[in-house]
């Protein structure tokens, strides 16, 4: 019995650390429609600065306290900083900018950390007075894990008593519920949003300052705890405070009770709980209907066919291309057949997110079902390449199929959420089931067949699947079916008034796209002869996104630009010592001043080039 | 026999509030029916329950005999009911021949083909109707440019592709400039009549309703207080009643729905 309550008590503690993180992105959610990639890195700052203060001062209980708020503090006025510069810029921009604008923020602070604190894991101190152990029912609780467990439901009622009591509350409150309605009243909105997103920062530097003593602080924190924040958040109900209170209790206590039974599931389960409450509850346990957009966009311009002169252009590109290992070196062909695969996952992606409208924040899933399906056949099951490359594609569609039926339910930021739980739940799997999956070993020596072991003949192989797969999907947007995705992301009203079943199209499309993106996982695994769980986690889910909105997201040459140059930068980037500021500014620079990517930068250079013409001839 | 939609005993509550009360009519092959009455009747409600976006509390719709009282709104499109929204509801990044050619592809149970040009489908088709409501030259436009009139006319095109025996059409010519109004009205009317499409719409612009309607119904507080031709509705002592009362107030309506 008391060691049940033990676990009650600790899962309780987890609660209150969970709480702090996820309130302040559900508050800044709930204002600012902004979905925070960039929170887990406060967090993590929060805590090398509480470590960094604590240690100086070194000033007993007052001192670690003091340290703590402090550092909070600071986290709050970088947050200030972030939101003056980077996000007021993109308050407007559709979700996915945003979310990949702070997923560079979040690069920028891994690197920053590092070139600070070093990348040596750091044992933080422990707190003065609070470094003991009660015995309670027989077992021993720390006492730092009681004060958690009263911080917790504090913080909430400081969020409560600041929401209701004060001007300021009540206008955030009124944000969250209507922005129309603030903008309306007059209210100075660059204001309130800086303060909330102060408010947001502060409580996630408070949360990772609170950690220390119960946590070896690390550069790992921020991606370790955003996907779970995410999770608190959507269960609860996005711009929910109380709901995250509930979600977080929920997942900690849970989780604390079931590793008991079943240690591994840990790491599956919030998204699990996550799936199964969004299935129930669209908006989560407190959420309030039409909380799931961001800004709307502007429409997108009609398709066009492609005409002669461009297919020409085209068709001698592919020549160029195919011609291409017979003249560079072997590094390059092995090169080039990364980019292939890169540009064939993100024209699926793209074709679920830009003609589907369904923005996935998971897209990896399905890439890393592919490889893993691909490696466990040919390892384990002895299937030979070329039906493994035909089924493990059919094996990424049957888990798209699976997780689609979820997905295809709930739209916007919530859609986008329940696609990473999907991921994350398949990464967890990959990662724990050692036997089948070699868990962090992965699966090594997957190799092409003999005749294909060359990197010349691998190169024509991935060339006729990766072309292949992206000729399929361009001829896919062009044809009824893509158009009638385009139709239900434009207007759902209007396509269930012409007799369409938008929710079965956009299933279908989902799983579409999942197979393909499982075919160029296929590929990958067969070019690297291994897979591993990062084939199937958020950075690989992110690497697409990116690619996406570099080309630019409006067009259909935009993933294949956008792929090929991401291979390129990435592969000249990655071999600096600092490789992720510079690529979180790309990124940044991409959303601030190119939104439209590279297709975009093209398109209007052409229209303008026609236009100078046009006045030279006049 | 010449009934084309009955409609019986329709109720609808919201909460404690009575959207549609024991709402009952009748309409005939070609007849263009107005429904009229003031904020918050039960007009929309009213839609919503014969085209199945709404379930009604009790009573029935019969579309040439068929219940259609628990189908499904896209299957109800399919029996041959087409609608048109108060707010417009469009394709905004397809060209105006496309968003007609995707009724057409959807009429065609096309709409999982993955191999066909979209764009070369049911083209002529497409471009007929456009000319049927005099948007021809504007069917390479994209859509997110047009008028807001022209988009009237463009859901109209659309609601017209799969042959309906029936079009709901609620508030038609809101947000449209009043010379608007009196141009869409008189196409839709002669489209009706050259179709032999039965209409039933609803309007705040009493000249459009007496100009075009062959018959009126009257709703109010979701019920139906008076029923009959534009100037026995006019006449009507109730009806004045609800409008506070004359021929004036009419007007206001007009200058209350137009700003
Ligand atoms: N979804 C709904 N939920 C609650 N009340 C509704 C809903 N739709 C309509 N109502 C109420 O039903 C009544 C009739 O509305 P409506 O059919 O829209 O009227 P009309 O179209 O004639 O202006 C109004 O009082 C309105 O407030
Ligand atoms: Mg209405």
């Amino acid at each position: 019995m008391g060691f049940y309550f033990a676990q009650l008590l600790t899962g309780l503690a987890n609660a209150s650390s969970l709480f702090l993180i996820a309130s302040g992105l559900s508050i800044i959610f709930g204002v600012t429609r902004i979905v925070n990639f960039a929170h887990g890195s406060l967090y993590m700052v929060g805590a090398y600065l509480a470590y960094t203060l604590v240690s100086a001062m070194d000033l007993g209980a007052f001192g670690f306290w003091l340290g703590v708020l402090v550092a909070a503090a600071i986290v709050g006025l970088i947050g200030l900083l972030i939101e003056m510069t980077i996000l007021r810029r993109i308050y407007h921009a559709p979700e996915l900018f945003q979310l990949v604008a702070t997923f560079g923020v979040l690069l920028i602070f891994q690197d920053a950390t590092l070139a600070i604190w070093g990348a040596q894991d750091l044992l933080g101190p422990r707190a003065p007075g609070l470094d003991g152990a009660l015995r309670i029912m027989g077992e021993p609780i720390p006492e730092y894990d009681l004060a958690l467990i009263a911080i917790g439901p504090l913080v909430l009622l400081g969020i409560w008593l600041l929401f209701r009591k004060t001007r300021w509350g009540v206008l955030v409150r009124a944000a969250t519920q209507d922005r129309e309605m603030v903008a309306a009243l007059g209210v100075n909105q660059a204001w309130l949003f800086s303060a909330t997103f102060v408010l947001g920062a502060f409580l996630a530097g408070l949360g990772g300052a609170l950690q220390i003593p119960r946590e070896t602080v690390s550069l790992q924190m921020d991606l370790s705890v955003i996907g779970e924040a995410f999770v608190i958040v959507v269960i609860g109900g996005m711009g929910s405070v109380t709901g995250a209170y509930v979600a977080a209790v929920l997942i900690s206590v849970l989780n604390a009770f079931a590793i008991l039974i079943f240690p591994q599931v840990s790491i599956v389960l919030p998204f699990i709980v996550m799936a199964i409450v969004l299935t129930l509850r669209p908006h989560g346990l407190f959420g309030a209907a039409g909380s799931e957009h961001g800004a709307p966009t502007e429409p997108e311009q009609p398709l066009r066919l492609m005409g002669e002169k461009g297919m020409m252009i085209l068709f001698a590109a592919m020549a160029v291309f195919a011609l291409s290992p017979v003249i560079v070196g072997d590094f390059t062909t092995v090169l080039l057949v990364d980019v292939m695969v890169a540009t064939l996952f993100a024209v699926s992606l793209h074709f679920m997110m830009g003609i589907g409208g369904m923005v996935s924040f998971g897209h990896a899933a399905y890439f890393g079902i592919g490889a893993y399906a691909a490696a466990m056949m040919v390892k384990q099951l002895g299937i030979g390449m070329l039906p493994t490359i035909f089924l493990a594609p059919a094996v990424a569609g049957a888990g798209a199929l699976f997780f689609g039926w979820f997905c295809v339910r709930l739209s916007g930021v919530y859609l986008a959420m329940l696609t990473l739980a999907a991921a994350q739940i398949l990464w967890g799997i990959t990662f724990q089931w050692q036997q089948f999956t070699g868990g962090d070993d992965g699966i090594v020596g997957v190799w092409p067949a003999g005749w294909a072991s060359s990197d010349k003949v691998y190169f024509y192989l991935a060339f006729v699947c990766c072309i292949g797969g992206i000729w399929f999907l361009r001829r896919a947007a062009h044809s009824p079916f893509g158009y009638t995705l385009r139709g239900i992301r434009d207007s759902r009203t209007r396509a269930e008034a012409i007799g369409v079943d938008s929710r079965f199209h956009q299933w279908m499309g989902f799983t579409l796209a999942g197979a393909v993106a499982g075919l160029a996982g296929t590929i990958f695994a067969f070019s690297k002869g291994s897979v591993f769980p990062d084939s199937l986690g958020i950075a690989q889910s992110i690497d697409g996104l990116i690619m996406v909105l570099l080309g630019g997201i409006h067009a259909l040459a935009g993933p294949i630009l956008g792929a090929g140059v991401f291979v390129m930068i990435e592969d000249w980037v990655t071999r600096l010592a600092y490789w992720r500021v510079i690529f979180g500014i790309i990124i940044l620079v991409v959303v601030l001043l190119a939104p439209d990517g590279i297709a975009g930068g093209i398109n209007r250079l052409f229209a303008r080039i026609r236009a100078v013409r046009k006045g030279g001839t006049a | 026999m010449n009934t084309v939609l009955e409609a019986r005993n329709l109720s609808k509550a919201f909460g404690g509030i009575q959207a549609v009360d024991d709402f009952s009519f009748d309409l005939r092959r070609g007849e263009f029916l107005a429904l009229i009455g003031p904020n918050g009747a039960g007009k929309t409600t009213c839609f919503n329950m014969l085209n199945g976006y709404l379930k009604p509390d009790r009573g029935s719709v019969r579309l040439q005999g068929k219940e259609l009282v628990g189908i499904r709104p896209r299957k109800i499109w399919r029996m041959g009911v087409g609608r048109t929204f108060q707010i417009t509801e469009t394709f905004l990044s397809m060209t105006v021949l496309e968003n007609v050619q995707m009724a057409l592809i959807s009429y065609h149970r096309r709409c999982f083909d993955l191999f066909s040009r979209a764009t070369r489908l049911y083209r002529d088709r497409a471009e007929q109707l456009l000319e049927l409501v005099s948007m021809q030259e504007h069917a390479s436009r994209a859509c997110s440019e047009l008028a807001y009139g022209d988009l009237k006319r463009l859901e109209l095109a659309i609601a017209l592709a799969h042959d309906p025996v029936l079009l709901l059409m609620d508030e038609p010519t809101a947000g449209m400039a009043p010379s608007e109004r009196v141009a869409l009205m008189a196409l839709t009317a002669e489209i009706v009549a050259r179709q032999q499409v039965s209409v039933v719409f609803t309007e705040h612009d009493m000249d459009v309703v007496f100009a075009h309607a062959h018959r009126i119904l009257v709703l109010n507080r979701g019920e139906l207080i008076a029923e009959g031709t534009g100037s026995e509705i006019r006449e009507n002592p109730m009806v004045q009643e609800v409008y506070l009362g004359g021929g004036a107030v009419f007007e206001a309506e007009n200058e209350a729905a137009s700003a």
